[in-house]
């Protein structure tokens, strides 16, 4: 038992461990996404977190820990994103037939993001830095980091708010749009990647190529926009 | 595959340090997708020589989120704080603008004639 112990205290603070059960609760997570017949309510990202966090939960360990295996993983979402380049590219035609609509899609799409979650929030009994933090939440997590703090929000908040928000729009999109019977993929992953960024991103990939390819679009584009537009619309309303 | 590592690592380099250098405030990693899509442009064989890896990477980004999600969670007292209205604003503010982006990418599509059903 001892032995036991020591040996767990010895593999628990070590990256190892984490970095295998970050890699084994989302393949544990596409195998259950894959018995649910890839429902969207069983989003592979969402099944993992619980997992994991299950398991931090019970072995008592800290994120800072669990971090310093994950981490390896968390790293490789830059060049992942540089790698959108390349579904762009490959998509390079129907992209500037889209030019139109994109534009239409990105402002209104960024624009109703940050608007209706101040409303909302508003609404809800949220103020000052609170409510501020929520601005920048559909924009990918650098951008929204430094835009929240840039608003006056907390950047710790934010971060929260982003990851959740892209889990959310992974889990609606598809039965929103189904139940609206839209069929263009370069709009629905468009508008995806404009109002949930990368974890949209990685749905819209799951579920059709050329939706995730306008989806990398959308969410390129809304950090660009997000990072413009935020202050701006803060300076205006307070 | 380390030659294609290689070089999505040196787009995200030099988007990390112009993005720092002059300060703007897209992130590297945007501004190296910027790059290398230029790149593609250039030398277009690049992109044939890149695309297993790439798709291999991509395929798995679901997997990229996760650790970041568990952070949530491990923070989860910090929204908890402000109560189920955070979460609902979230919820009915994503699904707005979603279908705020839908709307209009569709209306400016069938406006100019572009329209791709299926």
């Amino acid at each position: 038992m001892d032995d036991a112990l020591a040996l767990w205290s010895y593999l628990a603070r070590d990256p190892l461990l984490w970095l295998s059960l970050t890699l084994a609760a989302y393949i544990t997570a596409e195998w259950i996404s894959t018995l649910c017949r890839r429902h969207p309510l069983a989003n592979p990202v969402m099944i993992a977190v619980i997992l994991l966090a299950l398991v931090l939960q019970v072995t008592g360990t800290r994120y800072q820990t669990y971090f310093e295996g994950a981490q390896f993983v968390h790293f490789m979402l830059g060049p992942a994103t540089v790698g959108l380049a390349l579904p762009l590219y490959q998509n390079l035609s129907r992209v500037r037939r889209a030019a139109l609509p994109m534009l239409a899609a990105l402002l209104s799409g960024s624009l109703v993001a940050m608007l209706s979650a101040l409303g909302l929030g508003w609404v809800f009994g949220l103020r000052d830095s609170v409510l501020l933090s929520l601005v920048p939440k559909s924009a990918t997590a650098p951008v929204a980091l430094g835009v929240s703090e840039a608003v006056g929000g907390i950047p710790t908040l934010t971060a929260a708010m982003v990851i959740l928000t892209g889990i959310i729009g992974a889990v609606v999109a598809t039965p929103l749009l189904n139940a609206l019977g839209v069929r263009d993929w370069r709009a629905r992953g468009f508008a995806v990647g404009v109002a949930a960024h990368g974890i949209g991103t990685a749905h819209a990939f799951r579920v059709n190529p050329t939706a995730g390819a306008f989806s990398g679009i959308g969410m390129g584009l809304n950090a660009i926009l997000t990072a413009i537009l935020a202050p701006l619309v803060v300076g205006l309303l307070f | 595959m380390i030659r294609v590592l290689l070089i999505l690592l040196g787009f995200q380099l030099a988007g990390e340090t112009l993005s720092r250098g002059l300060g703007i405030a897209v992130p590297g990693p945007v501004l190296g997708l910027a790059g290398l899509f230029a790149a593609f442009l250039l030398i277009p064989r690049l992109a044939g020589y890149m695309q297993d890896t790439v798709q291999g990477l991509l395929g798995h980004l679901s997997l990229l989120f996760v650790p970041a999600g568990v952070g949530v969670v491990a923070n989860v007292d910090i929204l908890a704080e402000h109560g189920v209205g955070l979460i609902v604003a979230l919820v009915v503010s994503t699904v707005l603008a979603i279908l705020a982006g839908v709307g209009a990418f569709l209306l400016v599509a069938k406006m100019t004639g572009g329209l791709e059903d299926g």
